[in-house]
């Protein structure tokens, strides 16, 4: 299996996101093992004015790149290749927006101490 | 037999690393024991073992590379088994797979399942080497990093990808049949590369009725060809052509596979297409053709396919059937459409609808911005002579 991260574009802040969507999220890691891949993690991320971006060290407010949708999450799949990664994807439950695909180069989640 | 070695190595650098190495052998053996009774059947099973050599090397560089992805399957294919059509597909499949930018399709599709080396991809597609050489190192290079798998689509997604796959094989043809630029108004050499591959498809899916729809079209096309210009390169209008010197052959051929397609159910864009130029390859002439039935058949079309393009050629099979002033009104609608900006062929056939309809300063005017617009030699000749025309005409 290989791994894939699938980041999710959203226009809808997370506060307005709709139940349905919310509800379909909590239910996405078994609607992916059903298709036959695993989620191995995933990440909310809340709205883009909480966020801080340091560029050469200097810290200013918002985030990195300004665009319509914001990256609201990321969530990390196994999957065979990448129709099967697609696949999985498609099932992202979305308000206003769109995810990305991407093949993993390295994934490590490091011990708490 | 690359496509049956990349099923062994799952990269396509490997693979044709393996097949090359086949001919060096074969250079040796067979000039020392002779050439063996089926040479393409050796080659492909030594290349095939070359190929797990490749991989069995990787695997021990892959397990000091943890992270690294290891390859799907244990399990090794038996280098005898003749696969070769199943592979042939799913290289089709690997090269046209829509993760994949159309012009990266475009490139591996010849690269690989053509076996243009990668110089002549680029003077067939109009592109330097060096830059050809980039995008098809990037796009081998998402194959095996994202996972591109090297297998026929699901059910699922069937559909969707084998229209991908038609369509660029369309454009290959469409790409040789006008070049966007240079001298010649074809280049046969994408022409029958496209028609081979059409006619592979269409071996290889016999149920899928859109890959008979395609070879029907590009036949209908290639029929035609040898009368698209005179004696001197100027192109001709498709009423002006020679008709008799159309090839027959090809066109019944179109025909049967037409009338097959047609009995199995609601065509797709590629059948509509291929009808509509069948029905202008049977008539006997321009006025003789069957326009009523041909608008019938555009409108089926912009029903599965709505494109600013298809409504452009409706409007001319309009004027046909109403007259110029009504399909002038259509035309000067889609100039609105900002999706034909830049598309010379809009002008160009405003330009054919206010002629007919004797207004030749407003004519010669469009003439002229088509002309601007084109990059290729034979139509700007050809336009550049419609301005003159018009401009000496009087206007109604």
């Amino acid at each position: 299996m290989a791994q894939y991260a699938v980041l999710i574009y959203e226009r809808v802040p997370p506060e307005e996101l709709p139940p349905e969507v919310l509800a379909a999220h909590e239910q996405l890691p078994e609607r992916i093992a059903e298709q036959g891949g695993r989620e191995l993690a995933g990440m909310a991320l809340h709205p883009n004015e909480t966020a801080t971006s340091i560029r050469g060290g200097v810290v200013t407010d918002g985030p990195f790149i300004e665009t319509k949708e914001v990256l609201a999450g990321v969530f990390v799949i196994e999957a065979r290749d990448l129709d099967h990664a697609l696949t999985l994807g498609k099932l992202t439950p979305i308000a206003d927006g769109g995810v990305e695909v991407r093949p993993l180069l390295g994934f490590e989640v490091s011990e708490r101490s | 037999m690359l496509a049956a070695t990349v099923r062994v190595t799952r990269d396509l650098d490997g693979a044709e690393e393996a097949v090359q190495d086949a001919y060096v052998q074969a250079l040796r053996t067979w000039a020392s024991d002779g050439v063996p009774e089926r040479p393409g059947a050796w080659l492909t099973t030594v290349a095939r073992r070359n190929a797990l050599n490749v991989v069995r090397r990787r695997r021990t560089f892959d397990t000091k590379l943890p992270l690294l992805l290891e390859p799907e399957d244990t399990e090794m294919p038996d280098p005898d088994a003749e696969a070769i059509p199943d592979d042939r597909l799913r290289l089709i499949f690997t090269c046209c797979h829509p993760a994949l930018s159309p012009e990266a399709q475009i490139a591996l599709t010849l690269r690989l399942v053509c076996g243009l080396a990668t110089p002549e991809v680029a003077r067939a597609l109009l592109v330097a080497e060096a830059t050809m050489a980039a995008r098809l190192t990037r796009a081998k290079r998402k194959i095996a990093a994202a996972r591109i798998p090297y297998a026929v689509p699901s059910a699922a997604d069937l559909p969707e990808r084998v229209d991908a796959v038609l369509t660029v094989i369309h454009l290959l043809y469409a790409s040789g049949h006008t070049a966007y630029s240079g001298a010649e108004l074809m280049r046969d050499e994408l022409s029958e590369r496209a028609l081979d591959l059409a006619r592979m498809l269409r071996v290889l899916m016999p149920d899928e009725r859109e890959a008979a729809g395609l070879l029907a079209l590009l036949l209908v096309h290639h029929a035609r060809r040898a009368t698209r210009t005179d004696a001197h390169g100027v192109l001709l209008r498709l009423e002006d052509q020679d008709r008799s010197n159309w090839n027959r052959e090809q066109i019944a051929e179109a025909d049967r596979l037409l009338v097959a397609a047609l009995r199995a159910g609601p065509a797709g864009r590629f059948t509509l297409q291929a009808a509509i130029a069948a029905l202008h390859a049977q008539a006997r002439s321009y006025a003789d053709t069957d326009w009523p039935q041909i608008l019938t058949l555009y409108d089926q079309l912009l029903r599965v396919w709505p494109s600013p393009v298809v409504e452009l050629n409706r409007a001319v099979a309009v004027s046909m059937v109403d007259g110029p002033q009504a399909a002038l009104a259509e035309v000067e609608a889609l100039e609105r459409d900002r999706r034909l900006a830049g598309y010379p062929y809009l002008p160009a056939t405003k330009a054919d609808l206010l002629h007919r309809l004797g207004r030749n300063v407003e004519a010669s005017r469009a003439y002229h911005a088509a002309h601007e617009l084109s990059d290729n030699a034979a139509e700007r000749d050809f336009l550049a002579e419609r301005v003159r025309e018009t401009s000496t005409q009087p206007s109604r």
